[in-house]
């Protein structure tokens, strides 16, 4: 028994020896580093333990700014993200020509660089001497009156964010809840015929059900991965985000290590732990809400 | 309720693109279902008889034909209007549901008039169940349940809107051996109670055989022979159909008529003379025609052979098989389409198959001439030779 442990051990130690060094050490590391005051890397000296760090990174305007985004991103990009996603994959499975043509078509921005289409999106919507760009080139041509979507107010870059999250994550659920839905017993749909059950109840008593551990996966995911936006957010917005107002947290981190104004390990280390205290919390809820309401075949 | 099929024909474009011509699912079936009878449809996979469920269903149009429940034409109906009841090869439970809330779920789609209350629903629901006995398993979800329960409880959701006409498509496929017995006979139990008129396919004739009022026999779309299961074992009208019935299968022997004895190789078993009382069918052997001479495909069921010293069909031993109450004897003959045959004997005559070779007599009731080219049962009496 003892021997077989110690072999069981011996085939665990590779991945031990990777996820300790790599993940467990780094993240016990960030912690110290958050509770170190003071503390300078050059001389690798701090003048104490505490709290000030956070104390400090909680006051930072910026980071109650980079929060704000953050939380305005998340919250608008995820529910929309996923219902466009179960919309389009819908139809993508109702329709029989064109199928892979289409499926093709929004499957492109997943295999697209996040820089080359955040140029793209910065043509769209910039208003530079020369061009309103496209966006605007719309309103006007409706009516409306130009607005600057890179440097103009907030909402309007807000808008911006928005939109080129939910673009840019689209293509993955779609994959995702395209195979979801076609493997579906296509056997209930069938009794839910010979029962004349209507599209609509089809759709929210028996589809809706049957994919709902793929539709939970995505909005999980869907969460984290809003939570941790950075690189589109330059991709858009250039390096200075801050002067931009549109930081988010994982930016603020970036900043707090790198940026201009940087060199602060223990600030960046308080703000990264915030936001992991942040994005676990709302993954438990997620998954307490889930549990009741998510049916695993 | 009965079923009328008139001319029913499907026929789908070929997959292949290249071949024009149009893949024919079923041919011109034409049928009529007594009212409260249960009928199988048996055939092969690929021979139709789902295509032909799906149309009566209504999940698959006709490309040409009608169908009729009593006097209403419905070809043109939707499912839903058809009130049928169908009962998948997968079950279709809705796995997120409950057993009551599965049954009950045809029930919540009903609107307008025919809208009822949470509570009637509830009453037609646990009546559903209690007649194929899971009342005691309303609130468990479809996964808790055996393959049997799981059959019954998508029976009961089909039966719970009382529908003129109850579908099962291969309803035993998915059971063990053992539950297959005893779920064959429940359904018998449930149609005979509610005496709904029912169609259900399968591809085993075993199970066919068993419960069928009625049996239909197709073959590559098109309907081989509609008849009593007894019927179809004992007077089957082509090869093919002789073939399908059985285990162990009929055997089938290249054979000889010539000057009105049949002849298997080289011996002379049994006298041929035309079926003096076969009246339909006035092409194959009507009274006072003599019988076409020649080559012959000659079918033989099991039970068919008496082993005797003196019989007149000389084959080599292989072995004696002894199961339970069945003893086989399984020989070789040259003249036999895959050169070997199974044999189902009496105990008590085994001891006339040792040693090297056996002879046998064959029975007359149990032996057919086929059409050696295209299978067609060539009708005639055989007489023993003395």
């Amino acid at each position: 028994m003892d021997k077989n442990n110690n072999k069981a051990w011996l085939y665990l130690l590779p991945a031990m020896i990777f996820l300790g060094v790599f993940m467990v050490y780094p993240l016990f590391d960030v912690m110290i580093y958050s509770v170190e005051e003071g503390y300078n890397s050059a001389s690798q000296t701090y003048f104490g333990i505490g709290s000030y760090n956070y104390n400090y990174v909680l006051r930072d305007p910026y980071f109650l700014q980079a929060l704000k985004n953050t939380f305005i991103l998340v919250v608008i990009t995820v529910p929309l993200s996923t219902a466009i996603a179960l919309l389009i994959s819908v139809g993508l499975n109702s329709i029989e020509k064109l199928r892979d043509f289409f499926q093709t078509v929004f499957f492109l921005p997943y295999v697209t660089n996040t820089l080359a289409v955040g140029l793209v999106f910065m043509i769209l919507f910039k208003k530079t001497p020369y061009s309103d760009g496209f966006a605007n080139l719309l309103i006007t041509a409706v009516g409306g009156t130009a607005v600057d979507f890179i440097d103009g107010p907030y909402w309007a870059k807000m808008f911006v964010m928005c939109f080129y999250t939910v673009w840019v994550v689209l293509p993955f659920k779609i994959l995702i809840l395209t195979s979801a839905l076609a493997s579906v017993n296509p056997d209930y749909y069938k009794a839910a015929r010979v029962d004349g059950t209507s599209r609509l109840r089809i759709f929210t008593r028996i589809t809706l059900p049957m994919i709902s551990p793929m539709i939970f996966y995505l909005v999980i995911t869907g969460f984290i991965g809003a939570f941790k936006a950075y690189s589109d957010v330059v991709a858009i917005f250039g390096t200075d985000l801050n002067a931009a107002g549109m930081n988010t947290i994982v930016g603020y981190v970036y900043d707090m290590l790198y940026g201009d104004s940087g060199g602060y390990p223990s600030f960046a280390a308080a703000a990264a732990l915030i936001l992991f205290a942040i994005v676990l919390t709302i993954t438990c809820i997620n998954l307490l809400i889930s549990e009741k309401n998510t049916h695993y075949a | 309720m009965k079923i009328v099929l008139q001319n029913l024909t499907k026929r789908y474009p070929n997959r292949n693109k290249k071949i024009k011509e149009d893949v024919i699912a079923v041919n011109n079936f034409n049928f009529e279902i007594p009212d409260g009878k249960l009928i199988g449809l048996l055939g092969p996979s690929g021979c139709g008889k789902s295509t032909t469920l799906n149309m009566i269903c209504g999940l698959e149009k006709p490309t040409e034909g009608k169908i009729f429940f009593g006097e209403d034409d419905v070809t043109e109906l939707p499912p839903e209007n058809r009130g049928v009841g169908m009962v998948f090869q997968s079950y279709a439970l809705y796995p997120h549901l409950t057993v009551l809330q599965n049954i009950m779920f045809p029930l919540e789609n009903r609107k307008g008039k025919d809208r009822m209350t949470k509570e009637e629903m509830r009453q037609k629901a646990e009546e559903a169940a209690r007649l194929v006995q899971i009342d005691q398993l309303l609130e468990r979800k479809p996964s808790e349940l055996s393959g049997g329960q799981q059959q019954r409880v998508a029976i009961a959701r089909a039966l719970v809107k009382v529908p003129r006409v109850l579908l099962l498509d291969e309803p035993l496929s998915n059971l063990d051996a053992r539950l297959r017995l005893q779920t064959r006979e429940e359904i018998r139990r449930i149609q005979k109670e509610t005496g709904i008129t029912t169609v259900f396919v399968t591809h085993d004739q075993e199970e066919a055989m068993s419960i069928s009022d009625m049996i239909v026999v197709m073959e590559a779309g098109v309907v081989q022979q509609i008849a009593k299961p007894q019927q179809i074992y004992e007077d089957p009208i082509n090869l093919f159909v002789a073939r399908f019935l059985g285990t162990p299968p009929i055997n089938v022997f290249k054979g000889e008529v010539k000057s009105g004895i049949l002849y298997i190789g080289k011996d002379a078993v049994l006298k041929v003379v035309p079926d003096s009382k076969w009246k339909e069918g006035a092409q194959d052997a009507a009274p006072g025609v003599a019988l076409k001479e020649g080559t012959v495909a000659v079918g033989v069921r099991p039970e068919g052979f008496v082993p005797r010293p003196e019989g007149e069909l000389h084959c080599g031993l292989t072995a004696v098989e002894v199961m339970g109450r069945d003893t086989s004897i399984v020989a070789t003959n040259d003249a036999a389409i895959g050169g070997s045959i199974r044999t189902i004997v009496s105990t008590e005559e085994i001891a006339h198959a040792q040693g090297e070779t056996v002879n046998f007599h064959l029975k007359p009731g149990r032996t057919y001439l086929f059409d050696e080219d295209d299978g067609s049962r060539v009708r005639c009496k055989f007489l023993p030779l003395q």
